[in-house]
Parts: C-alpha cells; sequence; structure tokens
C-alpha cells in the first residue's frame, strides 16, 4: 500500500498555504457582512474600584456613533465560569484595563474617536499589584487550576538536602510574559432573532460555542462559531476572550453585525499573560552528581477575576530520579489582570529553573551537564511512580551533543575570547507530556471516489489541517488529493482545543477512527461506494480511556551557542540546536516549523521578553511591539530542529505525541547556560539583557 | 470621529503659509511616526500639510566637498547613496540602524529629525506626562524608566530622543537649513534639538511654521575615519539603549581631531564637547579614551533602573574610538 506510507509521515505543505500568503484565507474581522458596525472598547483607567459614572454625550456626539454600552445599559449575561466575560455587567473594577465601556459606530475611526471621548469617572480604592517573595497574601493552593494538587512530598526532603554532599540553592526569576499572537483576538457576530453566527479567532470554537449560548441563556445548537483560519494562539485564544462576547452584545444591543478587533495596547489586559514566577529551587546531590533531594518552590500571583496559577513545579515531578522531593506553589491574588496559558504554562518557566539548577549542580559536581542528566534518567515518573511509555531523553541529548559538537567543549567558563567577544555553550533538557481529550469526526465516502472528514479542529497556524488529512488518508488508504477536510466551525463534529500540545492526537484519534471506519464499509461494499455514500462517525471518549497505567511524556534536549559583547553586555544566540523525541513526526515540515518557532520563542524568553507591571498605575506597561520585543529575524542564528525516531503504542493509533510546546521548554535555560559558559555570569533573572551582564564585565575595563 | 484637513502643496511657500496660518496643522513628512501619534491619541492636527512632495528630494555635493540633503530624501535612499557610504559611514550605519527596511523607505530625514520620544508614558494618554500635556507630571521618574535619559533631563521630564540619524549628524558637524513665515536661517544641529527644562513640551528651538528643508554636511576631516554603533535589546528593529558616533583622525599615535555623540542619554543627541576637549593631543589610547568620555559623564544623572547606561556609554564610546583608532 504505497498511499499509506505517502502520506502519513511525508512533509505535505499546508494546504491553505496559498490562500495564506496571497492574502485569500479569511480571519475573523475579515469576513464581509452586509451593514456591519464596529465596535472599540474603553478600557478602565484605575486598578481597582467602581464606576461612578459615564459620560457619553461627547461620544455619542457623532452620527457615526450608535451606542456605548456601559454596564447600565449593556444586555445582561448569565453567569459563567470564567469571571472575565462578565463584560459590562457591574461597576467593579478589578484591574486597570479591564473594559469599561463599548463605543460602536459606523467605521473603525468613528468607534475608536468615540471611546476616546467617553469619559469615565471612579472611586479608585488602593490597588496592590506587585509579587514580592514574602507578599503578606501568598498562600498555598490544595490544588492548581482543578488538576494538580499544589504540593508534593515524597520522602524527607529535608533530611536529604541536609546530609548531602553537595548542595544548590539558588531563586530564579521570570518577569511577566505576553502571548501576542500576530493576528489580535478578534470577532464578527451576526444575530438572526435568536441564533447567533460568530466568526472568532480562538483555539476552539466548541468551548466558544457553549459559552456563548451559556451567556445569552440560548441553546448551543442556535450558535455557530466559524474560526476557519486563526493567526496564533500561544494559549491566549484557549478560551473564549472579550472580542466574541462584546461583539455579540453589541451586535444584539445594536441589531447588525458588528465587527471587534482587541487593539493591540488593550491586549496585556484583556487576553491573558504568563504570571511572574519567582522559584526556588534546592538539590542535595552526592558528589558522582546523583540528585538525592530536589525542592522546587514557586511564589507566583493571579488575578481576583481569574485565578489561574502557573503551575511552574510541575516539571521537577517529572524529569529526574529524585527520592526526596517537595515541589509547590505559593500563590497570591493581586489587583492585576488575568494570567492565564501562555505556551507550555507550567513547564516553559518551571524549566528554566530546574535546567538552571541542573547546570549549576553540574558545575559545582565539576561534572559534564551532558553526564549529570544522563545521570539523572529515570525510567519510572518519579511523582507518580508510573513507567514512562516511552522516554528518550539520553538520545536526544547524545544526538543532540553528536551534532553540536558539544564533546570538544572545554567545560572551564569564562575562557574562550574572539577580540571582545566571549563565547560559551549550554544544554538544557525539554520535555511535554502527552494530554488527549476526546474528540468526535465523521467521514464520508462518495460514489465519485472522493472523501470528506469533518472534525471541529482549529489550526492556529501549525498546520494541523493537513496533518489531519494525511491522517485521514492513511486509514483511508485513498491519495492525499482525494481527501477534503473541513475545520473550524461549531457545525462540525464537536473536538477540543487547539491548546496543551494535545490537537493533532485527539482529534486525529478521531479522525482515524471515523476514516477506518468508512474503509471498512467501503471493503464491505466490495470497493464500491453506493449512490448515497458511506459514512462514519466516531467518539474516541472511551478509546482514550486506555495507557493511562503509563506516564507520558515527549522529551528533548536542546544546545546554544552565544557570543557575548563584553563591552556592551549584548547577548547574540550563534546556534541553537534541539533534537526530540517526540513519537512518530507526522509531517517533517509542518513538524520542524513547529520546533523551530517554539525554540525562536525560547530565544526571545531568554534575551528580551519582559513585561513591567507598573506599580503606580497597575497597567503592564510595554504594550505594543516597539516596546515588547520579540526575537526579529537578525536574532535568530542558525536554528535546527531534529528528532530521533520514537516507536511508542501507547499513545494513539498514529503513534505521536505532542509537538506544539516542547520546543520552548528549556530553551531559556540553555541560553543562560551557554552565558554562564561564555562568561562565568550565572543569571537568573530573565530577560538577559545588556544591564544584567555589564556589571560583571568591569573587570575587563 | 476626529477629522482632519489633508494638503499637499508643491511649493514650499504655500506649505509654510499653510502651516503658519494655523495653530493646528502639522507637517507630514513618511508618518512613520506622526501617524502612530494620532491613531494613539497624542497627536490631534487639525491639519497635515504633507512636505513629501515638495522639491526638497535631491542629494548634492556641495562646492567645498561637502553634501546637502534633502529634508524630503527618505532614509533608505541616503544609507545606500554613494558618496554617504564613501565619506560618511557613521551617517549610512545609523541610518541603517534604525527601524526596519520598510520605515526607511518611508521615513524622511526632515521627519526622522522631528520624531517624538517614545517614552510609554508620552505614548499613553491614560497617564500623566509634562511633555504630552504640560504640568500633568512625570510618572516615569518613579516608574519605568529603564530606556530613558541620564543626561540633561529636568525633574519635569526625563525622555530621550531616539534618532539615530541625529546622533551621527551631530558628530559630523552637521547644518540644519530652515524655512518659516518670517524667512529662512540654519542652525548647527546640535542647537536644534532642546533640553526639557521647564518646558518638556518643545523638542526643537522650532517656531511654529518652521521647516526643515535641507540638512548640510561640511566635507569630512581629512583623514578621519567614522564610525556609527547603536546597543540595543534585539540584534534589529529596536530604540538605542545607548549608541556612539564618533569621528576620529589619529596622527603619530595622537588624537588629531575627534568628534564624539551619544544617542539614547538624553533628550537630544549628546555632543560630547567635553571628551573631545580632553582628548586633543592626547595618545591614541583606550585608557586616555575612557578618561576623557568619564569626564563627560560626570554629568550623567542616573535613576533606579537606568544607571547601566553611564557605564555602557563610557565602554561603547572606549570601543568604537578604539576601533577607529585601529587599537584592536
Amino acid at each position: 500500500m504505497t498511499t499509506l506510507e505517502s502520506a502519513l509521515g511525508a512533509s505535505t505543505a499546508r494546504l491553505e498555504g496559498r490562500a495564506k500568503v496571497s492574502g485569500t484565507a479569511r480571519y475573523a474581522a475579515e469576513y464581509a457582512s452586509e451593514g456591519a458596525l464596529y465596535a472599540w472598547p474603553v478600557p478602565a483607567g484605575i486598578a481597582r474600584g467602581e464606576v461612578t459614572a459615564v459620560h457619553t454625550d461627547a461620544a455619542m456626539a457623532d452620527p457615526a456613533v450608535l451606542v456605548v454600552l456601559t454596564h447600565d445599559n449593556a444586555p445582561r449575561l448569565r453567569p459563567v465560569e470564567d469571571r472575565t466575560l462578565a463584560l459590562l455587567q457591574s461597576p467593579h473594577v478589578a484591574h486597570r484595563g479591564q473594559y469599561v465601556a463599548l463605543a460602536v459606530a459606523t467605521s473603525l475611526e468613528a468607534a475608536r474617536a468615540a471611546a476616546a471621548a467617553v469619559l469615565v469617572q471612579y472611586k479608585a480604592d488602593h490597588h496592590d499589584v506587585v509579587l514580592t517573595e514574602d507578599h503578606p497574601g501568598l498562600y498555598a493552593p490544595e490544588e492548581i487550576d482543578g488538576l494538580w494538587p499544589g504540593t508534593r512530598e515524597h520522602g524527607d526532603f529535608g533530611g536529604a538536602y541536609a546530609a548531602a554532599e553537595i548542595r544548590t540553592d539558588a531563586v530564579y526569576t521570570i518577569p511577566p510574559l505576553h502571548n501576542h499572537p500576530m493576528e489580535p483576538h478578534a470577532a464578527t457576530a451576526v444575530w438572526d432573532g435568536d441564533a447567533l453566527t460568530v466568526y472568532d479567532s480562538n483555539q476552539g470554537s466548541t468551548a466558544v460555542q457553549h459559552t456563548l449560548a451559556q451567556l445569552f441563556g440560548i441553546d448551543a445548537g442556535q450558535v455557530r462559531v466559524v474560526s476557519e483560519h486563526v493567526g496564533g494562539g500561544f494559549g491566549s485564544k484557549g478560551t473564549p476572550r472579550p472580542n466574541v462576547v462584546l461583539a455579540a452584545m453589541a451586535a444584539r444591543a445594536v441589531d447588525r453585525p458588528v465587527k471587534l478587533a482587541v487593539p493591540r495596547n488593550h491586549m496585556p489586559a484583556v487576553v491573558g499573560h504568563r504570571a511572574p514566577t519567582i522559584q526556588r529551587i534546592r538539590i542535595g546531590a552526592g558528589s558522582d552528581g546523583r540528585i538525592r533531594a530536589l525542592a522546587h518552590e514557586v511564589v507566583t500571583c493571579t488575578s481576583t477575576v481569574g485565578h489561574f496559577v502557573e503551575p511552574a513545579a510541575l516539571p521537577s515531578r517529572m524529569m529526574y530520579t529524585a527520592p526526596n522531593s517537595r515541589t509547590s506553589h505559593r500563590v497570591t491574588r493581586l489587583d492585576i489582570p488575568a494570567p492565564s496559558w501562555m505556551r507550555a504554562p507550567g513547564e516553559c518557566p518551571g524549566m528554566f529553573a530546574l535546567e538552571s539548577a541542573i547546570d549549576e549542580l553540574a558545575d559545582i559536581c565539576g561534572l559534564d551537564p551532558v553526564e549529570l542528566r544522563i545521570r539523572n534518567d529515570t525510567e519510572v515518573e518519579p511523582d507518580s511512580g508510573l513507567p514512562f511509555s516511552s522516554r528518550h531523553l539520553v538520545e536526544c541529548l547524545q544526538e543532540g551533543a553528536r551534532r553540536f559538537g558539544w564533546h570538544e567543549r572545554d567545560r572551564r567558563p569564562g575562557i574562550r575570547r574572539e577580540g571582545r567577544l566571549l563565547i560559551g555553550s549550554g544544554v538544557a533538557s525539554s520535555m511535554y507530556p502527552v494530554i488527549i481529550f476526546p474528540s468526535c469526526a465523521a467521514a464520508h465516502a462518495d460514489p465519485d471516489g472522493q472523501y470528506r472528514v469533518r472534525v471541529n479542529a482549529t489550526d492556529i497556524g501549525t498546520g494541523a489541517r493537513t496533518v489531519l488529512a494525511q491522517i485521514a488518508a492513511d486509514a483511508l488508504a485513498a491519495p492525499l488529493g482525494r481527501v477534503h477536510i473541513s475545520i473550524g466551525s461549531s457545525d462540525l463534529p464537536e473536538a477540543p482545543l487547539a491548546g496543551g500540545s494535545s490537537g493533532t492526537a485527539s482529534w486525529g484519534w478521531a479522525v482515524h477512527n471515523a476514516c477506518a471506519q468508512v474503509r471498512e464499509l467501503v471493503e464491505r461494499s466490495g470497493g464500491s461506494v453506493p449512490a448515497g455514500g458511506l459514512s462514519a462517525s466516531a467518539d474516541t471518549t472511551e478509546d482514550i480511556k486506555s495507557g493511562q497505567e503509563y506516564a507520558r511524556c515527549a522529551f528533548g534536549a536542546q544546545f546554544a551557542e552565544v557570543q557575548v559583547d563584553t563591552d556592551t553586555g549584548e547577548v547574540r544566540v550563534r546556534r541553537l540546536t534541539g533534537v526530540f523525541a517526540a513519537g512518530r513526526i507526522l509531517n517533517p515540515r509542518t513538524a520542524r516549523s513547529q520546533f523551530i518557532g517554539a525554540m525562536t520563542m525560547g530565544l526571545s524568553m531568554a534575551l528580551m521578553e519582559a513585561s513591567t507591571m507598573d506599580p503606580e498605575f497597575g497597567d503592564h506597561a510595554e504594550r505594543d511591539f516597539a516596546s515588547y520585543h520579540v526575537a526579529a529575524c537578525a536574532d535568530l542564528p542558525a536554528i535546527e530542529a531534529h528528532w530521533i525516531g520514537e516507536e511508542d503504542p501507547h499513545l494513539n493509533p498514529m503513534g505521536s505525541k505532542g509537538i506544539g510546546e516542547i520546543g520552548i521548554v528549556g530553551t531559556a535555560a540553555a541560553i543562560a547556560n551557554a552565558v554562564h559558559h561564555a562568561t562565568g555570569v550565572r543569571v537568573r533573572t530573565l530577560p538577559i539583557r545588556p544591564d544584567a551582564l555589564l556589571p560583571h564585565f568591569a573587570h575587563f575595563a | 470621529m476626529k477629522t482632519f484637513r489633508y494638503e499637499r502643496p508643491t511649493d514650499p511657500a504655500a506649505a509654510i503659509a499653510l502651516v503658519a496660518g494655523d495653530s493646528g496643522a502639522r507637517y507630514l513628512g513618511g508618518g512613520t511616526n506622526l501617524v502612530d501619534l494620532m491613531k494613539l491619541g497624542v497627536e490631534t492636527p487639525e491639519l497635515l500639510v504633507d512636505v513629501s512632495r515638495l522639491p526638497f528630494g535631491e542629494v548634492e555635493e556641495t562646492g567645498g566637498g561637502g553634501l546637502r540633503i534633502g529634508a524630503a530624501v527618505r532614509n533608505s535612499r541616503l544609507a545606500t547613496h554613494m558618496l554617504v557610504r564613501e565619506r560618511y559611514p557613521a551617517l549610512s550605519q545609523a541610518l541603517l540602524s534604525g527601524a526596519s527596511a520598510q520605515l526607511r523607505n518611508a521615513a524622511t530625514i526632515g521627519g526622522n529629525l522631528l520624531q517624538r520620544t517614545r517614552c510609554l508614558y508620552f505614548q499613553d494618554v491614560s497617564k500623566p506626562c509634562n511633555k504630552r500635556r504640560p504640568g500633568s507630571g512625570c510618572p516615569a521618574r518613579e516608574g519605568v524608566h529603564r530606556d530613558l535619559a541620564v543626561l540633561g533631563a529636568s525633574e519635569h521630564c526625563i525622555a530621550t530622543s531616539t534618532s539615530d540619524l541625529a546622533v551621527a549628524l551631530a558628530a559630523l558637524d552637521a547644518t540644519v537649513h530652515l524655512a518659516g513665515p518670517a524667512g529662512t536661517r540654519s542652525l548647527p544641529l546640535t542647537d536644534l534639538h532642546r533640553l526639557p527644562g521647564d518646558a518638556p513640551e518643545r523638542d526643537t528651538v522650532l517656531r511654529h511654521g518652521e521647516l526643515i528643508t535641507a540638512v548640510e554636511l561640511p566635507p569630512p576631516p581629512r583623514s578621519a575615519r567614522s564610525a556609527y554603533r547603536k546597543v540595543r535589546d534585539r540584534a534589529s528593529y529596536a530604540f538605542a539603549l545607548a549608541s556612539v558616533a564618533a569621528v576620529l583622525n589619529v596622527r603619530d599615535g595622537a588624537v588629531h581631531e575627534v568628534r564624539l555623540a551619544f544617542g539614547g542619554l538624553a533628550a537630544k543627541p549628546w555632543r560630547a564637547n567635553g571628551a573631545e576637549e580632553a582628548l586633543q593631543g592626547r595618545p591614541a589610547t583606550e585608557d586616555s579614551f575612557a578618561a576623557a568620555v568619564r569626564t563627560e559623564l560626570t554629568a550623567c544623572r542616573p535613576l533606579r533602573d537606568n544607571g547601566y547606561k553611564v557605564a555602557l556609554a563610557e565602554r561603547l564610546a572606549v570601543a568604537v574610538l578604539a576601533q577607529l583608532a585601529e587599537l584592536d
């Protein structure tokens, strides 16, 4: 069966690539709707308090302005769990930038001007917005994010740490970070009686459909959410956001279609962010580098409206042998915008701390950091005691070391000079758990040999649409060209979100099952398809319960070479090499793009990304791409992603692990470790900008 | 909607008359800064007078071997102009270190010199700012100021100027030609921008209706070399944390002629006259460069989070001078 071989595992180009590069792919705000209006929100100007009056006369003076919605006149919403969606329902202000009004006008410019003309008066309360290590509000949640225990203890950390031959103890801090997808959160909403259609930019329209139905008190069947193309999300579009709720409220209020795109400089306040973390890591080890005691204690903050906690200590429950361990989270509720998912929540910041600490341990032990990691490898997940279904961390480290030329490295820090530059290299491990959610899908064979596959998956730029078509073609044993896939609409069979690197496995499993059934039906009917076609649908709710007797996780290793300018403190990455073991790679082209994209984001996190909470005003000061720096092309070195073949029968029919997030996990530590190797300076606070290093170079002057 | 009028005269006198006659009028060059500020509500002009079609689009050699650059010349064109690359490498380097290729294609030389500060408070109309709303206060002093001024600031304003071009022009002894309702005049570039003092709302000494028509460069000093170097948080497309433009002529191991200007430290390109004087005739060594630059930078008054700029500027200047002196 050559088609079987060729569809899955082939470097198929994105099916929608041409539409995207030629500008014909439509995004949420681009759907033409007869008589559509434009909405522009008004952000709160205080960090905590009450709106006492909203003066809209000046805004309404423009005949282009139809309405200004406030908590007084906005449509009433039913309560939902996510309180950030209770928009314009009360005068209470929980953070600066929270929306307090919405101007609706016949043009974008008029809406923007009207929003600026709205005068809001407040009674401001004292606000508390800055996270500190000893913030009086810190508490230890029993459970975080409804998924994990906040604290875990194994053995006797205190005793083992005290008794250890070698001890490390350091604090790592990461500032608030923002997702900032290229396409802002946007929606076009159209009501027809009590039926609502929204074109919305999100990572999962099934959840948007159900949430809108709840908010407006209508049946989910009356809500249609179309998300055919989405320009990135990085977690911030994983839940319904104010764009779609406000567009629907405004459209209902004026009885006309309404478009709303969240302005870039509002995004830091209303679509989530990665909360800052202060992470203390203590490791007790033998002089052979074997870890006997590990404590990873996280201090972070959340908001008063949402309670998401960055689960940064999780990776220390999974990574290395640690017979005596303590992992804990303490959190305080501040008057800040609600933190939420940002690419690899937990693993990404947690692994910066853990993999930096491991490098420090290697340094103290006088061991090669690759070797030290290999010595602490484990066959069972330390926290659960479950065996890993597959774990090829060591192979990734070894393959990466070979490709990178690691073994020629002199371990001593601060000795490689090229003129005024110092050169160094660093390594870190990557990991990301395998997550699978139940999904439905449907497949249909037409008499003319064409196949139609339907699943409400979301392609946020990853290539998911293409890979799902490949999975379908493979299961149907049909050429890819005869498979027509529909995704990105809540009309389609219900499916989970594109998040947690779970999409391809979750949707793909359902697609595989539906297609395998159709293939069987076609075979049973003697290879010919009757006039009405042949159809099958799948629901994986039961299937995904298998394999739970294993801990399942993807692993990887990243190697970085940096140069540090001793005159200016500027760090530039010269080379970045990642090697991953993530099950079967279904499409090398889109997979490579996922890996190097995430590694690039990790590089940005290491060297430039930072939001500053302004204590006086309670907002994040950097709210555009001129001040919130992400890597430019000139920052990108020779960046390579490779993978090792990994066969794991305990995953899903495709044998795949998620690849969306693992690439950002460990990158920042690899770079920080390389900076240490180059300079001898250990930077434990991100980002590593010139001001972090300059004070250490006085001796060169 | 906030409406405004738009005019695109082809005659300089008409352009000047239009702006002079309307206190709410602004000249529009490439629009790469002004249009952004209009979207943010920081600038709310009644009238935009587009000067990009005025006859200021030429780069001409002057009789003495210098260069006269029309104010409407685009940054990208000037950066790659053969005479600029040959005679004024610092100028070409400064232009190419600014913004992105797309922005350089749009931005004009005159407009670049008149861009406003990127202080985050200046750009946020929901907050006080003495430059935007005189008398409202300066939250940057206690707030987010890692990028802001260490030299020449006042209690009212710590904004920095962000033009790379201006720093190179300051070191190259450029002259700015102006035309206004009262006629024409010329200024040394270093006199164009002003320090905030108690009137931070005024970035320059231009009077309302005055228009930059050209920038003139004297011939480069014989046997001198020039360079511009910019330190920033990423490799491209970021404003300077600090930058240095320098012209250096070394004879027999001693400094024969030197001109030095800093960017990213003040509300104007900072011509380091003190350092230049201190270096005159001194040995061209890193030690004397460092000593001279330190003299200049004793005037720095850093705040909580921008003190690194002082050391950075010193080391950067020493590195650039050492490079020009070929000490490496």
